[in-house]
């Protein structure tokens, strides 16, 4: 069973999306059964974790025993769908699952009331299902075809409260956006198949020779993906987007976003990771439009007054650190002293903040969308002393927002710290920039705490109280997982991160899958 | 190696070690509690002496005169209003601008890295 973990992380989702629309008249069935699907898959990328960790990269091929088969006239290069599962495949999987069973347990209360339940949860599956294809894939083609599936799914999830116009103008927005940049990508595939006739991305790493059509494909490749992990300038859909969402939602696309941001990393390092001397100018790019995206999208979220919307820019302006952390890490990847120096650490740094963010961002997310539960509004202006009325909402937020601003011993502190330390090393003006983000952050939550849970109570929330029970668990479970990461940073970097990041920069195992051939 | 050492995180020019930290918390939480606890006890809740006193004009109900969101930072954003008027001409809200705004960027990068800057 475990060889077949690679495939059955798909289909169990896949199999719960499609049963999901059954359940449409048995009440929270349909919330129920997300539970236990989103559950059973957290368990199998545990395992999965397990596996890779113990026996390295995971080679699972569609239709065959082994990746060895070659065509009839003996022409050896693999013809089939492969998954390639190494530890950041591994890693981003765990993150896709872990978010996904929180965001259905809080969805179990926040969206109770609402209708279409069962094409809800079905969605959040079939995102499910579109993440971890693209995270587990060694297939250029299946990384298209999934990040259409997530795309389509998280754009008909943004709008799913469509009695809102802004809900259907955000989902719309997404959705274009989505296709424009999976379209391109698939631009770029047809220009890489059509040299090298072929889709496998171990295969495709082998053969690239960094030629215009290849540097012409890297472009448009950089470019989609960094649309679809809301780089700045084209992270004007995220705002829209995580704001309309419902907020159990919010985890499984903020994934789905840095899914993207994963697929932006494989082909860097992995696909074109050969070249590494010319990759150094993407390095730099990359580290560029990490700052330019950290620093715009925390002084666009200094300005707003709608919370969801204000932490939505913070989701941009932190996906500029992850840029930043790996740009340095790429910048210097054909410079062995350098790489070992600082460029390691500061990719662990990258890569480290993404599950970070991913954790305390959701958190956040999640208490705006209690706030939004219980006052029925979003406007920041309108809301005053809930601290008294939502105790356990008002602990998570202030866990979330002292994490997200790198207080430690929260866990976006060791994250940052690694990134202000390798980036330093690389260009002092970018370690500065990443700082003054950091505080510029913590401004804009001591907003947010101030207008929102401090201050005088106003009358016309004296009788509300905290938010059901479902929700509550879900947060309390990220503000837990906030401190532990913080707490015990070696251990996720020891069992989780360093691998991952190994996983990058070790081309010639990638390339053999796993030294199977 | 110890135990503290291992939950040690090596960077390549410091170090840092959440529980020296979480220790050091602990201790600066007892000597405030000590400081808070030596206090004044003629505080007495839910009386008058905790009503706001405005040179002995009623006070305005709170609700009216509390602080709101959008007052928070005005002067911040007051001086950076060169700015904040480019970012806000940014994001415009229209799909044809983030489209412009991909293919802009998808041409620089194309031009740094086939003209090779």
């Amino acid at each position: 069973m475990i060889e077949h973990l690679p495939a059955l992380m798909i289909a169990v989702p896949l199999f719960g999306a499609f049963v999901a629309p059954l359940l449409k008249k048995k009440g929270s069935a349909p919330a129920v059964w997300a539970m236990i699907i989103t559950g059973v898959t957290l368990g199998m990328a545990l395992l999965l974790v397990r596996q890779v960790l113990i026996q390295g990269m995971m080679v699972y091929v569609f239709g065959a025993d082994n990746p060895h088969l070659v065509l009839p006239s003996g022409y050896r290069v693999p013809i089939r769908i492969i998954f390639e599962v190494d530890a950041i495949g591994a890693f981003m999987a765990l993150s896709a699952a872990l978010m996904s069973f929180i965001g259905a347990m809080y969805s179990y209360s926040h969206v109770r009331n609402e209708t279409g339940l069962e094409k809800y949860y079905a969605l959040l599956l079939l995102l499910e299902v579109g993440i971890l294809g693209m995270v587990l894939t060694g297939d250029l083609f299946n990384l298209f075809v999934f990040l259409e599936i997530a795309g389509i799914a998280g754009s008909a999830l943004v709008g799913f409260r469509n009695y809102r116009g802004e809900a259907s103008e955000a989902g719309i927005k997404y959705l274009i956006v989505s296709a424009v940049a999976s379209l391109m990508v698939l631009f770029s595939i047809g220009l890489l198949y059509g040299e090298y006739g072929n889709l496998n991305i171990a295969y495709l790493s082998t053969q690239i020779g960094f030629n215009t059509v290849d540097i012409i494909a890297l472009g448009i490749l950089f470019t989609s993906f960094a649309m679809k992990c809301g780089s700045v300038p084209t992270h004007h859909w995220v705002p829209d987007a995580y704001t309309e969402v419902p907020s159990g939602i919010n985890p499984t696309l903020l994934v789905a976003t840095y899914a993207s941001l994963y697929a932006l990393f494989r082909v860097s390092f992995s696909l074109f990771g050969k070249v590494s001397s010319g990759m150094s100018s993407v390095g730099w790019i990359m580290c560029v439009l990490g700052v330019l995206t950290m620093f715009i999208g925390v002084t666009m979220a200094l300005v707003q007054k709608d919370v969801k919307r204000l932490m939505s820019y913070h989701a941009i302006s932190q996906t500029g650190y992850m840029l930043l952390g790996v740009g340095v890490g790429l910048a210097v990847l054909n410079d062995p002293a350098k790489l070992a120096a600082f460029g390691r650490d500061a990719m662990a740094g990258g890569i480290f903040h993404i599950i970070n963010h991913i954790i305390y961002k959701s958190l956040l997310l999640m208490t705006a969308g209690a706030l939004f539960y219980v006052t029925g509004t979003r406007n920041l202006n309108e809301m005053g002393g809930l601290a008294r009325k939502m105790p356990y909402t008002t602990v998570a937020f202030i866990v979330g927002a002292a994490a997200i601003s790198g207080i430690p011993p929260f866990n976006g502190f060791a994250s940052k710290f690694l990134i202000y330390e390798t980036s330093y090393q690389l260009s002092p003006i970018f370690a500065i920039f990443a700082m003054v983000t950091s505080v510029l952050t913590l401004a804009s939550f001591v907003k947010v705490f101030a207008s929102a849970f401090l201050g005088p109570p106003v009358k016309k929330y004296e009788n509300v109280k905290e938010v059901p029970r479902s929700m509550v668990v879900a947060m309390l479970i990220l503000a837990a997982l906030c401190l532990l990461f913080g707490l015990f940073p070696n251990v996720v970097l020891d069992k989780l991160v360093y691998p991952a990041v190994d996983a990058l920069l070790k081309l010639s195992n990638y390339q053999t899958w796993g030294g199977i051939l | 190696m110890s135990w503290l050492e291992s939950l040690t995180l090596n960077s390549p020019s410091g170090f840092w070690n959440p529980i020296i930290w979480l220790a050091f918390l602990i201790v600066f939480a007892v000597i405030g509690y000590i400081i808070y606890s030596r206090g004044n006890r003629s505080y007495k809740p839910n009386t008058d002496q905790v009503k706001p006193y405005l040179s002995g004009n009623e006070v305005e109900d709170v609700e009216e005169i509390r602080v709101r969101a959008g007052d928070i930072y005005w002067g911040f954003i007051e001086a950076l209003k060169g700015y904040y008027n480019v970012l806000m001409r940014m994001h415009t809200g229209d799909i044809r601008d983030y489209i412009l705004w991909y293919l802009g960027l998808g041409a620089i990068i194309l031009f740094i890295l086939v003209g090779g800057v």
